[in-house]
């Protein structure tokens, strides 16, 4: 095994400036950064975007929404639920008007199926894998749908290793064959749903057996998967980024949501779907408003009434129109429309597929301030570095987990040198430039954001603690709402059902990036048990699990191509090229790879993904590029 | 296809605890109405968020009409029972089983126990220095947790949680049989090899501090450990969308440790290795 020297960042304990970008960073005062910091920005009105941070508090993102809004007159607002589950809130809202997932944690112990698409929950989400456990005790069967055999896959009743890109053909199949074997529920189709006759002609060409070419999946064992979904009394359909990351991750997303209306899994006990958050915070960071479309509580922009009540509460006028999105931002930033960026907490220059590009076009920015724990990648592009404290350790607050929980976040320690809470710096920064805020705590901000946002309202601090969390929506401070949404899709009234929930139409598109003869590898990525992202935060305890980044190959490969495990070899796609040992994984096949990017300091992964985006919710294709494999010369082979 | 039962509704049932008339829900056990009546009964081997293994037998009590004394934290209670809590027979029947315990078990880490020695009047002491101790040198094979089988009760409480109770990882578990048997990883293969995640749950039902933390254990060596002057918070963990709630224990600004609460929706106390032991990084202060 090769020895590793892990890259451990120390905590950034005061602000850092520079007057140019080649210069080095010097430390400063804080009244010095702010006062650049506030220069900076003003220079840029007009031409300014916000990354708010998935990993701070609400109130951290709700201030931090506020800022964009108000001080900066923008809804360029964004944070890195780009880059993961945006196509789940775009799917999920387009179908049922809200954009979390519909289920609780503890329905999926009470379920008869669980399918797990595109998820290595045992992995990625290990806790809620336990209820996923605790649920196929209970006697549920589970079914994997994933390209590689995971360890999640491990405990399926059936695994289903379709090809990478080929989610949408699977689950147009599935919805063929529950039609054709008189499975749908009709009842439900008719009273709840709209446009299953457009849905119906959609999915006809997908037979089983058209299936079984395209995803590679046994048309049985497709077949067999369709029959259980449809026949089970309850149902939990979970997805994470295999469904997303994804250049069309919201048709995906759309293309699993009509399995659940054709079957009326949703809106009941047990029943429902549920997207696996990536980020502890992603989730309350859409719902505070830090994104470019939705304002606080998720209320539309394009919506006068909820601007107005806004625009009343703010003492502001806010523009009518979507922000750009944090990709839309990027691509600005190119064209040279976006001049100045207040990155908090975000690491795009590691964390962003095609890595240099990003690289690039922060280094264009006429200017960037960093609010963070670590001087990363990102805030070594900065003008100025403003020092953050742990949002989960350090301040007080609530983040939104993935079954839409509010919980409290609490300050155990003390902040290092003079690390700053990020309500207290963006507040600092109002004042320089023309908004006296002032918030005594963080019960305060919450406490605004109860009297704009309806569905926060019955969520009081001390409700939360009773509770140990509060699922939303909570419009009441003296009761507690269903732990599943959607129940109004089967009330008897139609004016209580409200909009019917409509069938995404659909169409199969396979990866960008395709295979040919030069680069014949389909290269997918994920995560690992013990790291996290780009390994910020991981890489900060020693984990007798972890070995670095390698390059996953089947057995089948390692032997056409000659290498074995630790051989460091290179891998090329049309971007770029990185150097990297070699893995062997039984549970991958023939002609596919899979990389990390926990260690971008030592393998930049995302040098070879691809930024092919969705274009309804800006995420980019991580999980499909298409690279070769070289051997090195001997010379630089390691024994 | 058969739908997964829900559970119905549960009745209240009324039995005699120590000549008094309690109610407790249908399904609950004795230890349960105990800690109801707000009644002290000495449990090892239970675990809250575990099924019952019966291995200590310090939590006896007495049932009227049973030949045998009844282990509380797993019996039932049934209508119209009468239960004492703490008869002569009880009595001594704890007091027997921690002075076993403690002869041949390292408890200096277990909580309460000391108070129960002195309560029971056990004499630990009284087999004489050469009763039957491992005499082991702790196992530190990893950063982040050590096991010291020398203060092991074979409570099972470990092989369970890392079992098919809650984990599924199935690293841990029990080998020989007889005085012979002991806890060890698979079929005592080293931990380093083994299918072991590092996830902690087993340390957050170790009853007596077999299993510990490094982070504990090194201060513990050192001399530096005191709980006395830490503070424990509950908070939220900072990896994934999950929402783990996590307990910091801090001591002098440092976090030393991690649990999580037993009775937490999300989490039932568990932990993954990210939540568990991935702190470090905010508090590289230098």
């Amino acid at each position: 095994m090769r020895k590793r020297e892990s890259k451990i960042y120390a905590r950034l304990t005061h602000p850092l400036v520079r007057d140019a970008r080649d210069e080095p960073f010097r430390r400063a005062t804080w009244d010095e950064a702010l006062t650049r910091a506030a220069a900076g920005l003003s220079a840029a009105r007009g031409a300014f975007g916000l990354f708010s941070c998935a990993r701070a508090t609400n109130e951290m993102n709700y201030v931090a929404q506020k800022f964009a809004r108000v001080v900066m007159g923008t809804n360029n607002v964004d944070s890195c639920n780009r880059t993961c589950h945006a196509p789940s809130v775009a799917g999920l809202s387009a179908a049922f008007g809200s954009g979390g997932g519909t289920s609780s944690y503890a329905e999926v112990e009470e379920t008869d199926l669980i399918v797990m698409w595109g998820s290595n929950a045992r992995f990625a989400h290990p806790i809620f894998f336990q209820h996923v456990l605790r649920g196929i005790r209970n006697g549920a069967r589970m079914y994997a749908v994933d390209p590689r055999r995971t360890s999640t896959a491990e405990w399926a009743e059936s695994w289903l290793g379709l090809n990478v890109g080929t989610d949408i053909p699977m689950a147009h199949a599935i919805g063929r064959e529950i039609i054709h074997a008189g499975l749908a529920n009709h009842a439900f189709i008719e009273r709840a749903t709209s446009g299953f006759e457009e849905y119906q002609a959609l999915v006809e060409p997908w037979t089983l057996s058209l299936a079984e070419k395209v995803t590679g999946v046994p048309a049985a064992a497709i077949r067999q998967l369709a029959h259980a979904y449809a026949r089970a009394e309850r149902a939990q359909l979970c997805w994470t980024l295999g469904i997303t990351e994804h250049h069309n991750g919201t048709d995906n997303v759309r293309a699993l949501i009509n399995l659940t209306l054709l079957t009326g899994h949703v809106g009941r006990h047990g029943s429902g779907l549920q997207p696996l958050r990536g980020q502890n915070n992603v989730q309350g960071g859409g719902d505070m408003g830090a994104i470019p479309n939705r304002l606080p509580g998720f209320q539309d922009i394009l919506d006068p009434a909820a601007r107005l009540k806004f625009e009343s509460a703010w003492d502001t006028v806010i523009q009518p129109h979507y922000g750009l999105n944090l990709t839309e931002m990027f691509e600005a930033m190119e064209e040279g429309t976006l001049k100045a960026v207040y990155c908090i907490g975000e690491n795009p220059a590691q964390s962003e597929a095609d890595s240099e590009q990003a690289v690039r076009r922060l280094g264009a920015l006429d200017f960037l301030v960093v609010q963070d724990i670590f001087l990363t990648k990102t805030a070594q592009l900065a003008d100025v570095v403003l020092p953050a404290t742990a949002g989960w350790a350090e301040t007080e607050g609530t983040t939104t987990n993935s079954e839409r929980r509010v919980q409290r976040v609490r300050a155990a320690v003390t902040p290092p040198g003079e690390a700053r809470e990020d309500i207290d710096i963006l507040c600092d920064l109002a004042t320089r430039l023309g908004h006296d805020w002032k918030y005594t705590d963080a019960e305060a901000v919450w406490n605004e954001l109860r009297s704009v946002s309806p569905d926060h309202y019955g969520m009081t601090y001390e409700r939360l603690a009773e509770h140990q969390g509060i699922q939303w929506p909570c419009p009441d401070t003296a009761r507690l709402e269903p732990t599943y949404l959607h129940g109004r899709l089967w009330a008897s009234d139609p004016a209580e059902r409200g909009r019917p929930a409509p069938f995404g139409i659909v169409q199969h598109d396979p990866p960008v990036d395709l295979t040919d003869e030069e680069y014949p590898i389909r290269l997918t990525t994920g995560r690992r048990l013990d790291s996290y992202n780009t390994g910020v935060q991981s890489g900060g305890f020693a984990s007798p699990l972890r070995r670095g980044e390698y390059v996953e190959l089947c057995p089948e490969d390692a032997e056409h191509y000659g290498v074995v495990v630790g051989e460091e070899v290179q891998v090329s796609s049309r971007r770029g090229s990185v150097v990297a040992p070699v893995w062997i994984d039984t549970a991958l096949r023939p002609g596919l790879a899979f990389m990390t990017m926990h260690f971008p300091d030592e393998v930049d992964t995302n040098q070879l993904t691809i930024e092919a985006n969705c274009p309804i919710a800006g995420t980019a294709e991580f999980k499909a590029s298409a690279i070769r494999i070289e051997k090195l010369p001997v010379a630089t082979q390691v024994r | 296809m058969t739908a997964i039962p829900l559970g119905v509704p549960r009745r209240l049932v009324e039995f005699t605890l120590d000549g008094q008339e309690v109610r407790v829900p249908e399904g609950s056990t004795i230890l349960d109405a105990c800690r109801a009546a707000g009644k002290e009964v000495p449990t090892l081997c239970q675990g809250d968020t575990l099924t019952p293994k019966n291995a200590c037998r310090v939590c006896v009590v007495e049932l009227e009409g049973a030949r045998t004394l009844v282990p509380a934290c797993s019996r039932k209670a049934e209508a119209g029972m009468e239960v004492r809590t703490d008869t002569e027979r009880a009595r001594h029947s704890r007091k027997l089983v921690i002075e076993l315990l403690a002869s041949s078990v390292d408890l200096s880490t277990t909580p309460e126990v000391a108070g129960w020695i002195k309560e029971y009047e056990a004499k630990p002491d009284r087999f004489g220095p050469d009763a039957a101790r491992l005499d082991e040198e702790p196992k530190i094979d990893n950063g982040l947790y050590v096991r010291d089988y020398d203060k092991c009760i074979l409570c099972y409480k470990c092989v369970d949680a890392c079992g098919d109770q809650w984990q599924n990882t199935f690293a841990i578990s029990v080998s020989g049989r007889g005085f012979d048997a002991r806890i060890a990883v698979e079929h005592d293969a080293p931990l380093t090899d083994s299918a072991c995640v590092y996830c902690g749950n087993c340390i957050e039902v170790c009853p007596t501090g077999a299993l510990s933390f490094k982070s504990e254990f090194d201060m513990r060596a050192a001399g530096t450990w005191d709980e006395s002057a830490q503070t424990e918070t509950t908070t939220v963990c900072a990896y994934c969308g999950v929402g783990c709630n996590l307990t910091l224990h801090v001591q002098d600004n440092e976090i030393v440790k991690v649990t999580s609460p037993h009775d937490n929706p999300v989490t039932h106390g568990n932990l993954c290795i990210k939540g568990r032991f991935g702190y470090q990084h905010v508090q590289n202060r230098d």
